[in-house]
């Protein structure tokens, strides 16, 4: 087992109704693992795409991304800065 | 750190990048824009990240284009109508390296770094901005 700290933003975090978390996962596991779990823990982000944006400790990652003990996992709506 | 919850005040980037030997300078300011009935943006940022993605993509321009100095400030919080929320200055021996370098940084910046808006209406309503604008 992994605990994986998950955080969410902007609109993401309406949906789950907090900014952050942590979820355990077996192992080994990917960014879209914890993706799945956080559709179980947190209904309203059934609403995300199936796809969303992911970053994986502060860098942008493929869903595919292994993840383990102690990683930070952060979903990230669609970005519009500048 | 090129976040702030203040003003952005261009001549301080322009202090950071000029230069007697740099003899091309460009600056790019985004400000928030009066469309339809939008009286403010609302911006936040997963602020850590933010600011490392920032980092990473002023150092990839800075490999493409050595001679040039770069800088770049992002606002975060409530900006109204008219004022800047993004300014980047790129000054470089020559405009060239300065242009090509300021739009290479504000087109990654567009794509990368993780910043929200929130359109507030004159009514007082807001909106989660999710398409590229």
């Amino acid at each position: 087992m992994a605990k994986v700290s998950v955080r969410f933003f902007a609109r993401y975090a309406e949906l789950a109704g907090c900014s952050s978390s942590a979820i355990n996962l077996e192992t080994p596991a990917t960014v879209a693992d914890v993706i799945d779990r956080v559709r179980e823990v947190f209904p309203g982000t059934q609403a995300m795409p199936p796809r969303p944006l992911a970053a994986l400790n502060q860098r942008h990652v493929k869903l595919d991304a292994t993840v383990n003990e102690g990683d930070e996992v952060a979903l990230l709506p669609p970005l519009s800065g500048g | 750190m090129h976040l702030t919850r203040h003003r952005i005040e261009i001549a301080d980037l322009l202090a950071e990048v000029q230069s007697p030997a740099r003899g091309g300078t460009c600056v790019f300011l985004g400000t928030v824009r009066t469309d339809a009935d939008i009286t403010a943006i609302d911006y936040s940022a997963y602020e850590a990240m933010a600011d490392e993605e920032i980092e990473r993509i002023l150092a990839e321009a800075h490999e493409r284009w050595p001679e040039a100095r770069l800088t770049l400030q992002h606002r975060l919080g409530l900006i109204p109508a008219g004022e800047a929320s993004i300014a980047i200055a790129a000054a470089a021996p020559h405009r060239e390296q300065a242009f090509a370098a300021c739009r290479y940084v504000i087109e990654a910046v567009k794509e990368r770094v993780p910043v929200w808006k929130k359109e507030i209406h004159a009514d007082g309503a807001s909106t989660w901005v999710e398409s590229l604008s």
